[in-house]
């Protein structure tokens, strides 16, 4: 029988692998990717909760995250296409110009 | 059943996300992306989430990977990238540390603190109609004032991607540039 650690478990880990690329990779399409892997990480943790303590709450969050996403989505990769435009081949290195 | 569903998921998401973070090239992590998604949707239908598991698919899947793929095609970016340079010393080292830390903690308090499969089987969710009626009362209730805020947020990141990525200082859009965007 599964139990919901296992599921919790599972999105920790997949949380760590989105966080640890998030930190290692330069290319920022790959970055928005690991991004995304941590949003699905704790949207399994909000099902996994709506389903213990059978609060419907918990979906309708993961409703909001899943809107949230694509809206970030939308921003953060027309961001990417302006950037490309003016730099093109930069990394996440290469753009220093908001530094204060 | 639901052992062998979970098992199987969980090795297709956990070797999807190792391919998001391990591939060269940006269109191999793309469809990574999807193999985990596609995971995850169904541990959704495990979790007796089945709207929310249709919608993961429609959205996550079919829209952001398809637009993360877009965007990989118009810059042209799909050539493979050398990551055995590491730009700043030790630092995959220290984030994979970091990262093992933060999840040690994570799984530990989990193995200590959450009781499992205390499951109620007369519960909200199993209700046998579908729990999209319960999402669709509790959003368009409790949450309507949310619900109507993330109207409004689609519409201006809409509005803010179209304004980013217009060229500046060419006010007629002509054939060749709309072929370019």
């Amino acid at each position: 029988m599964v139990t919901s650690s296992w599921y919790l478990i599972l999105a920790a880990a997949v949380f760590t692998i989105g966080a640890v690329g998030l930190m290692v990779r330069r290319n920022p399409l790959i970055m928005f990717m690991c991004v995304e892997l941590m949003l699905n990480a704790v949207n399994l943790t909000f099902i996994t909760f709506a389903r213990d303590f059978a609060d419907i709450s918990g979906q309708v969050a993961v409703l909001f995250v899943l809107v949230v996403a694509a809206a970030e989505v939308v921003v953060g990769l027309a961001i990417v296409v302006a950037i490309n435009r003016r730099w093109p081949l930069a990394t996440a290195d290469d753009l220093s110009e908001l530094r204060g | 059943m639901e052992t062998a569903v979970f098992i199987v998921c969980a090795v297709i998401v956990l070797a999807g996300s190792l391919g998001v973070v391990l591939a060269r090239n940006p269109v191999h992590a793309a469809l990574s992306l999807v193999g985990t998604l596609f995971g995850v949707a169904v541990l959704f239908l495990n979790l007796e989430a089945h709207f929310l598991a249709a919608v993961q698919i429609i959205v996550y899947a079919g829209a952001i990977v398809v637009l993360f793929l877009f965007v990989i095609m118009l810059l042209g970016v799909d050539r493979l990238e050398d990551i055995s340079i590491e730009p700043i010393l030790g630092q995959r080292v220290l984030a994979t540390f970091v990262g093992l830390a933060g999840f040690g903690l994570g799984a530990a308090y989990i193995a200590t603190s959450v009781e499992g499969a205390t499951i109620s089987t007369s519960s909200l969710l199993r209700v046998p109609a579908s729990n999209l009626h319960h999402i669709a009362e509790v959003l368009f209730t409790d949450y309507v004032y949310a619900f109507e805020a993330t109207a409004a947020l689609l519409t201006i990141s809409v509005v803010g991607a179209v304004v980013m990525t217009r060229r500046a200082g060419r006010n007629r859009v002509t054939q060749t540039t709309a072929g370019e965007d």
